[in-house]
């Protein structure tokens, strides 16, 4: 298209900059999650997270010392400090004693406060105050300065959420949990759902076009119909919730899926081979292991990312099938859920939480995108 | 060493269309039986049965007097070539000519010798750790015919072998396909094509398939200087033998015929009985054995439409005396300028004219 | 035990007892049952090969016949008995549903259902060619695409966490945390509003994030298809004197007219089916009920299975045209 004589370059620019805008739309809330989860919770809750990114100016409320830090100097009562209590980038501009006023003072000013105490402040935080009495307040004086602090982040909230054992709120546990549920999830359906896609690709018996005409319907059976019957079932014959249920759920609901995508795959093998194959004296189990199944690699590899992603982002199946009342078993979707009723307003939580668990699918999802994209080509009903 | 025997041998495909009827074919051991025929007639089909990945409806298929009818293709004895290679894409050369052995158990030394032999004779021994994909199309058809020797079947087939490769690769290969049976000359061997010079140059004997049946089977040149049939006749050579109608207008050991858009009779050297005195036939003529005449006996007469020159031969094409009948073409040995809006006589040779009543030769009547 | 154990457990034992059950059933039929050898060995052959394949299938069919076909005919039960104490139940006919039709956090359901049918395909749709397009006339579109799909690989309950932050309202005289109050104010609003607490907007709001999760996947669907079209067609059309978006409406779209179908009704059912965001969102609070989530509430909160399932059987019906369509197009396309 490039190629064409005379295409306009305003068009072109059009396109470029609609993509651009696009693709900003569509990055910027992950954007925000991810350097959410980087912030300490002050930072979160008193500025956008796309403030961070620059320098950025900040109302910020500090405090002098108290009367316990006041030292006595040629009969005058001094605190000397720092505001942002140790080194510090940010820089200060201006400042005011109160809330009204933030910005009556420029850096290295000297305030005159009610009672005769004089406040000098520096861009740098360093503060002198003084008076000709002794300060008896215990906690200090309240500046309100208006800085440019350079960006900060930290990996505080994922030492905290993941790694710190007195956090009853860890997602570590979660985490190996939904690894213990997703696993075998996407092993299992593979396997079964691959011999019966060779049997109904490549297997001449009475019916076959029924059973195809099967799976491509209960593709679309919508997962709630199986809640309650299912669940039942379970307890009747004695699994219950637990892991043992959920695994076999996620296998019952991922094979009409996986034998579709199979069975389309491998009727487009050439029919050569396969005859080939038996004329070389290879049975059907050989042509299946031998023949089949390597050279069926990259629908396996679709079908599994596919299944990886469904069970490992599932929420509905783990609180029908899985988790039970002791709420051992719960996986990261779970804890998300109920961290986003208790803990609603602690973002640097809840981001570091659910960054925890996009991470992996997010990592799946780069590495392996050719699959899924050719999975999702295969997999729509045409 | 197989002697494969087909009888009433028949294909339908889910009870109502019928593909194959009546095939009836014995195959000698050591023979290199060609199956031709226009697109659809079956020929890939019966080929297919042969090879066990058909399964026959009705009739008996026997190797060496045994019944194959409901044997599975490896015990029988057979191996197949792909026109498409067939060849697993996801294995080494060695392990495509292994895969059968192995299949079979049998000893990795007595693999590694068979497969050392054969890549050998077919120039592979460099290729054997690669994979299909790295190869060209003429060394993976090797492969693949070196996949089948390996295995040291009594009967090989070959489907159309040669059509994914280009136009001088097939040549080589089709030399060297007739090189390969030289040497094993007590192999039998069934090869469907639908080029005619692969069927003309490699056949012992060739089927023509047409109409769900066998138009005729027998050696090259037999097909090609006694055509049983109209079908046959004009499926062999190229372009196809002139079919003019006319009438028997004396019987006997020479027949002599009129042709409705000639004048005089011309004669034929196949006999007629006296009952087929006026009957109505279709005299045919190959393009090649057409020759102008100066005389009043002569086949045809027509001005020329279009003439091609092609170096050694001239080939004319006349005008139609009809709209309905069939156009006359006519390959003229040598150089002919100057041809185009001649109106010429054409005749052939009585030798080497064909008559045929109904379809039928009158030659085998 | 400790799960992971039991996992890679589960994982042997399964994947053992497949390939297991398989091997060990192909040996039985070819040894034992129809031996390959002897005076009858073709008979026995294709005797063996007649069964074989109900070996292949069997693992799969039976999982699928418990997994969904039994539980589809179950509901179908349950949402016409009504539970009593001591495991018993009771046939009432439509009681359920005509108990279910009488409430109105139903029809607010079925409402809000209706709008997420008729948005939410729309747009991804929309979106989704929009991406398609301007990516494919680009030389980073590859990079582009990558990035605009990504968020099908999060959850539905992550979506819900970034965009609950982008929807974060704060006091006033506060910095908003929120995007979109910040954008809301700094254009002129008055004050921080909570958005998903506005009825009627806040179901535009929920929906947002499955266009969002959604917009990847129809472009990646309709970039194939855009890229399938024979490129002559489009050069003919420009020799022909068409601009670039006639090009595109009248050349191009008519084209993949049939893809762009399939993704709309893929999306239909995923809509259909929408529980997650919902759930961790709003809980159906403020109007935003939906039926996957009204059948949960009733399932698991309230305890009535009744209604739960005749909810679950209108989700069915209403994924059935659906159904129906894709099995007939299956069908005609096997011939």
């Amino acid at each position: 298209m490039a190629a064409i004589a005379g295409t306009k370059s305003s068009l072109t620019w059009a396109v470029h900059l609609s993509l651009v805008a696009m693709v900003l739309l569509w990055l910027f809330p992950t954007a925000g999650l991810l350097v959410s989860s980087f912030r300490t919770s002050d930072q979160i809750a008193t500025s956008g997270w796309w403030k961070s990114l620059g320098a950025s100016e900040q109302n910020l409320t500090l405090r002098t010392g108290g009367a316990a830090d006041q030292v006595n100097r040629d009969n005058k009562f001094v605190i000397e400090g720092n505001l942002f209590g140790e080194a510090s980038e940010a820089v200060i501009s201006v400042w005011g004693t109160s809330s009204r006023s933030i910005s009556d003072y420029s850096a290295g000013d000297t305030a005159e406060l009610k009672n005769g105490e004089t406040v000098t402040v520096q861009a740098n935080g360093d503060y002198i105050m003084e008076h000709s009495e002794e300060f008896t307040g215990k906690r200090g004086q309240r500046i309100f300065a208006t800085a440019k602090t350079p960006p900060e982040f930290t990996l505080r909230n994922y030492n905290y959420m993941l790694f710190d054992p007195t956090n009853r709120e860890g997602m570590a546990k979660a985490f190996f949990n939904t690894l213990t549920v997703t696993i075998p999830a996407t092993i299992i359906p593979i396997l079964v759902a691959a011999f019966a896609a060779y049997a109904l690709a490549w297997m001449d018996f009475p019916g076959r076009a029924l059973l195809i005409a099967v799976v491509v319907g209960l593709l679309v059976v919508p997962l709630q119909l199986a809640l309650i019957p299912l669940l039942k079932l379970h307890n009747e014959i004695g699994i219950g919730k637990g892991y043992l249920g959920a695994w076999l759920a996620h296998t019952g609901f991922g094979l009409p899926l996986a034998i579709y995508l199979l069975r389309n795959y491998m009727v487009g093998l050439p029919r050569d081979i396969i005859e080939n194959a038996k004329v070389d004296g290879a049975t059907d189990f050989q042509i299946f292991t031998k023949i089949i199944l390597p050279l069926s690699f990259p629908a396996l590899a679709s079908f599994a990312i596919f299944q990886f992603l469904w069970t490992w982002n599932d929420l509905l199946v783990a609180l029908v099938f899985l988790i039970d009342s002791t709420g051992d078993t719960t996986v990261m979707t779970k804890q998300i859920v109920e961290l986003l009723g208790t803990r609603g307003g602690n973002w640097e939580i809840l981001a570091t939480s659910a960054f925890v668990s996009i991470a992996v699918p997010l990592m799946v999802f780069f590495a392996m995108q050719k699959y899924l994209v050719r999975g999702l080509l295969a997999g729509s009903v045409k | 060493m197989a002697n494969l025997k087909l009888t009433n041998v028949e294909k339908t495909y889910g009870g109502s269309v019928n593909v194959l009827n009546n095939i009836n074919l014995d195959i000698k051991t050591g023979e290199l039986i060609v199956f031709v025929g226009p697109s659809g007639c079956g020929k890939s089909t019966l080929l297919r049965m042969i090879a066990g990945l058909e399964s026959i409806t009705s009739g008996d298929f026997t190797i060496d007097g045994e019944r194959m009818n409901d044997m599975p293709p490896a015990q029988r004895g057979i191996a197949m070539v792909f026109q498409s290679y067939a060849l697993y894409p996801h294995m080494t050369v060695r392990d495509n000519m292994s895969f059968a052995l192995k299949l079979a158990k049998k000893s990795p030394a007595e693999i590694d010798a068979a497969i050392t032999k054969v890549a050998n004779t077919l120039q592979l021994t460099e290729y054997l750790d690669r994979l299909p994909k790295a190869l060209s199309g003429g060394q993976r058809q090797r492969v693949a015919i070196g996949r089948s020797i390996v295995r040291d079947p009594k009967v090989y087939l070959f489907d159309e072998p040669l059509s994914n490769l280009d136009a001088a690769l097939r040549v080589a290969t089709r030399i060297e396909i007739a090189q390969l049976k030289e040497s094993m000359p007590e192999s039998t061997m069934v090869y469907v094509t639908h080029d005619q010079v692969e069927a003309m140059t490699l056949a012992t004997r060739i089927v023509v398939l047409a109409n769900k049946g066998i138009a005729q089977v027998g050696s090259p040149l037999d097909l090609y200087e006694r055509p049983e049939n109209e079908f046959v006749a004009q499926f062999i050579g190229s372009p196809a033998m002139n079919l003019l109608s006319g009438k028997i207008v004396e019987t006997g050991d020479v027949t002599q015929v009129s042709v409705d858009h000639g004048n005089g009779v011309i004669a034929a050297n196949i006999p007629s009985s006296p009952d087929m005195k006026g009957a109505s036939v279709n005299v045919g003529m190959r393009p090649e054995d057409m020759v102008p005449v100066t005389g009043e006996n002569y086949a045809f007469e027509s001005k020329v439409e279009i003439s091609e020159a092609l170096g050694e031969v001239t080939q004319v094409y006349f005008e139609r005396q009809t709209p309905e009948s069939s156009p006359v073409i006519a390959k003229l040995q040598g150089i002919h300028r100057d041809v185009r809006s001649q109106t010429m006589r054409m005749s052939a040779d009585p030798a080497k004219v064909h008559l045929f009543a109904d379809g039928q030769s009158l030659l085998y009547r | 035990m400790h799960p992971a154990l039991q996992a890679v457990l589960t994982i042997v034992i399964g994947v053992g007892g497949c390939v297991g059950y398989f091997y060990f059933s192909n040996q039985f039929l070819d040894k034992v049952l129809f031996p390959g050898t002897g005076p009858n060995a073709g008979r026995n052959i294709s005797r063996a090969n007649m069964v074989r394949p109900w070996l292949f299938l069997f693992p799969a069919f039976a999982a699928l016949s418990v997994y969904l076909a039994y539980p589809v005919i179950e509901t179908l039960r349950l949402s016409l008995t009504e539970r009593l104490p001591g495991n018993e139940s009771q046939f009432v006919g439509l009681q359920n549903y005509q108990n279910m039709f009488n409430e109105p956090k139903f029809w607010e359901a079925m409402r809000n259902n209706m709008m997420w049918l008729l948005i939410v395909p729309a747009f991804s749709t929309a979106f989704g060619l929009l991406a398609a397009q301007l990516s494919d006339r680009v030389r980073w579109g590859n990079l582009a695409k990558s990035l605009i799909f990504m968020p099908m690989a999060i959850s539905f309950v992550g979506a819900a966490v970034i965009w609950k932050l982008v929807y974060d309202a704060r006091p006033i005289d506060q910095d908003q945390i929120g995007v979109l109050n910040a954008l809301y104010l700094f254009f002129g609003g008055t004050e921080p509003q909570n958005w998903l607490t506005i009825p009627g907007w806040n179901n535009i709001f929920l929906m947002a994030v499955l266009v969002w999760i959604q917009t990847g996947f129809a472009m990646v669907i309709l970039s194939a298809a855009l890229r399938g079209i024979p490129e002559e067609t489009v050069e003919a059309a420009i020799v022909d004197g068409a601009n670039p978006f006639q090009v595109f409406f009248k050349i191009k779209v008519p084209q993949i007219m049939g893809t762009i179908v399939v993704v709309w009704t893929t999306i239909t059912i995923v809509v259909l089916k929408v529980f997650d965001i919902v759930f961790a969102m709003t809980n159906g609070q403020w109007e935003t009920q939906v039926l996957a989530n009204y059948m949960y509430d009733k399932l698991f909160r309230a305890n009535d299975w009744g209604v739960g399932s005749a909810s679950a059987m209108i989700i069915m019906l209403l994924v059935s045209p659906i159904l129906i369509w894709n099995v007939y197009n299956a069908r005609k396309e096997m011939q």
